[in-house]
């Protein structure tokens, strides 16, 4: 039976840990996600979990110990945000090349400088080529869920790769919103007692050593398999989300295809501003406008295919970016999503929007100027910023 | 959200420090809330603290048929001249004085619920007392004289509320 109950982005991921109930949890806390482990501490410390939870001195520390935890055999949990992430970049890619599952809440907010505490999606955007599958979350409930299946996808004997499910820094971290929960029990038999781990250090019948020096004559084969992982990771992804459809019906895929069978001007966004882009896709449709949008939720494995198909039919796209790559081809999300298309027999036109840095706030009315440049999609330059002031 | 609604409650952080202003925004629906925004068309607004009055602009984007809730001990007749408000329902209630005298400190967040509840009459307010007090029960176990007197400010701010 669900349970319906309110919950924060923060308090919703500390749930599905509470559930998930892993061997191991290493964190250093940081705003905006100091809820997720203080409130799994308090777990730890109630009994309520078996959670060996390991206070560290930094993000740096946080990591390395999941990695040894994790290289151990251990069911490893750990969550964080920006600045902290990026203590942890050191790390991440070691985790990933060693094919360690271990599980990464991030709270996605602005890399320094200035500082700054709010939304945007540089962090996570910053970690995409450590190896890791990156899962975007538009709302509590997405992270829950997300959360619960990427224990299962990154332990999958196909992948055992590490996973980073992400919430949008307070706009769905501290935004207290309705969620169904599932049983304790039903979390346990979807993701099974514990994690099978053959390679592990403490198997004894089957000695090895993790970490070792590795120069030109393999370290490139030993690169290969995690990119042939990442790769095929987008079928168990699918499996695993089919399988939570059938159980708890709530249905997942690697991208979300909102109103698009016979869209002409499509939004390309990740995260919470989705939400709010479906809301404008409406009141547009209500006025005759064709608009859609398609939502990426995975973001590595890349969706390359399924993101071509989804906007082979669309005349104009217009991707938004929440994080800069510095470059006047655009930001991340718009030079992977316009090279996929380089091959479609027919072109969309599209163009990049890079907005909401550091919390800027994006509303509807933003979206409806996006969708507004696509009907005048030739006079718009590839790339502009939106929502700032000159 | 135990009252059938679909809920969104979300606050505005600033960098926080004790007295600076603060904004929270909640949204309520029969329908699934899928906006992730902050409200710049309020149909409702609730002041706290009436000493942000003249600070912060309190009725920026305020629908017309809207209406604003003050915690003050001024009337709303003062209240609106003071605002310069023209069309809105404006609403007072001595939130602070009644949870001084019903609690025993300032916490006046319970009794502008209550007024909050009459004013825009979205719940039936005996159903949202019970809730309140099952809420208030469990987070003050060792303590019922607080459940009482948030009971007590809410009966108070209810009938209390005037308005124009």
């Amino acid at each position: 039976m669900a349970k319906v109950v309110a919950r924060t982005g923060n308090e919703a991921m500390a749930e599905a840990m509470r559930q998930i109930n892993p061997d191991v949890v290493a964190a250093y806390p940081i705003t905006p996600a100091t809820e997720i482990v203080m409130i799994f501490a308090k777990y730890v410390a109630d009994g309520l979990v078996d959670t060996n939870y390991v206070a560290v001195e930094s993000e740096h520390s946080a990591m390395s110990a999941c990695v040894g935890a994790a290289a151990a055999g251990a069911r490893v949990m750990t969550g964080t945000s920006s600045q902290g992430l990026a203590l942890m970049y050191e790390i991440l890619p070691i985790a990933a090349a060693l094919r360690l599952p271990i599980v990464l809440s991030d709270v996605n907010r602005a890399l320094s400088g200035p500082i700054n505490i709010h939304c945007d999606h540089s962090d996570t955007m910053a970690a995409r080529d450590f190896g890791w599958l990156q899962i975007f979350s538009e709302n509590s409930q997405e992270a829950y869920d997300g959360l619960i299946q990427a224990v299962r996808i990154a332990e999958d004997p196909r992948v055992h790769l590490p996973a980073m499910v992400t919430t949008d820094g307070f706009i769905i971290s501290h935004c207290l919103d309705k969620i169904e929960l599932l049983e304790d029990s039903e979390v346990k038999e979807f993701i099974g007692p514990e994690r099978k781990a053959p390679n592990s250090l403490l198997n004894l019948e089957k000695p090895v050593s993790i970490g070792l020096l590795d120069l030109q004559d393999y370290y490139f084969e030993h690169r290969l398999p995690v990119a042939e992982a990442m790769r095929g990771a987008k079928k168990v992804i699918l499996e695993v989300a089919d399988e939570f459809a059938k159980k708890f019906g709530r249905k997942y895929g690697l991208c979300e295809a909102y109103k698009l069978e016979d869209a002409e001007h499509v939004v390309v966004a990740l995260g919470s501003t989705c939400g709010t882009a479906k809301v404008v896709v409406d009141e547009l449709r209500s006025k005759g406008v064709r608009a859609g949008l398609l939502k990426i939720r995975v973001f590595r494995p890349f969706p390359g295919e399924e993101i071509a198909a989804a906007l082979a039919k669309a005349k104009t796209v217009a991707v938004l970016d929440r994080s800069d790559s510095w470059s006047a081809q655009g930001g991340q999300v718009f030079t992977e999503v316009r090279s996929v298309m380089f091959d479609l027999p027919v072109k969309p036109k599209i163009i990049n929007f890079i907005y909401g840095l550091g919390g800027r706030e994006i509303d509807q009315g933003q979206i409806r100027q996006v969708y507004d440049c696509l009907q005048k999609v030739e006079k718009q330059p590839l790339v502009q910023y939106l929502g700032v002031r000159e | 959200m135990s009252l059938g609604k679909y809920i969104q409650a979300f606050p505005e952080y600033g960098a926080e420090r004790m007295g600076a202003p603060v904004a929270s925004f909640n949204r309520i629906s029969a329908e699934p809330i899928r906006v992730h925004c902050s409200i710049s068309e309020p149909d409702l607004v609730i002041v706290l603290d009436p000493t942000l009055m003249g600070k912060v602009d309190v009725i920026a984007g305020l629908d017309k048929n809207g209406a604003i809730i003050i915690n003050t001990t001024e009337t709303a007749a003062a209240v609106r001249q003071t605002l310069k408000l023209q069309g809105a329902k404006v609403y007072t209630v001595d939130a602070s004085g009644i949870s001084r005298a019903t609690i025993g400190r300032e916490i006046p967040n319970t009794p502008m619920l209550a007024a909050l509840v009459k004013v825009s009459g979205l719940f039936d307010f005996e159903t949202m007392l019970k809730d309140t007090e099952g809420k208030l029960k469990k987070k003050f176990i060792s303590k019922p004289e607080v459940v009482k007197g948030n009971l007590d400010a809410m009966r108070r701010a209810y009938s209390e509320v005037k308005g124009e």
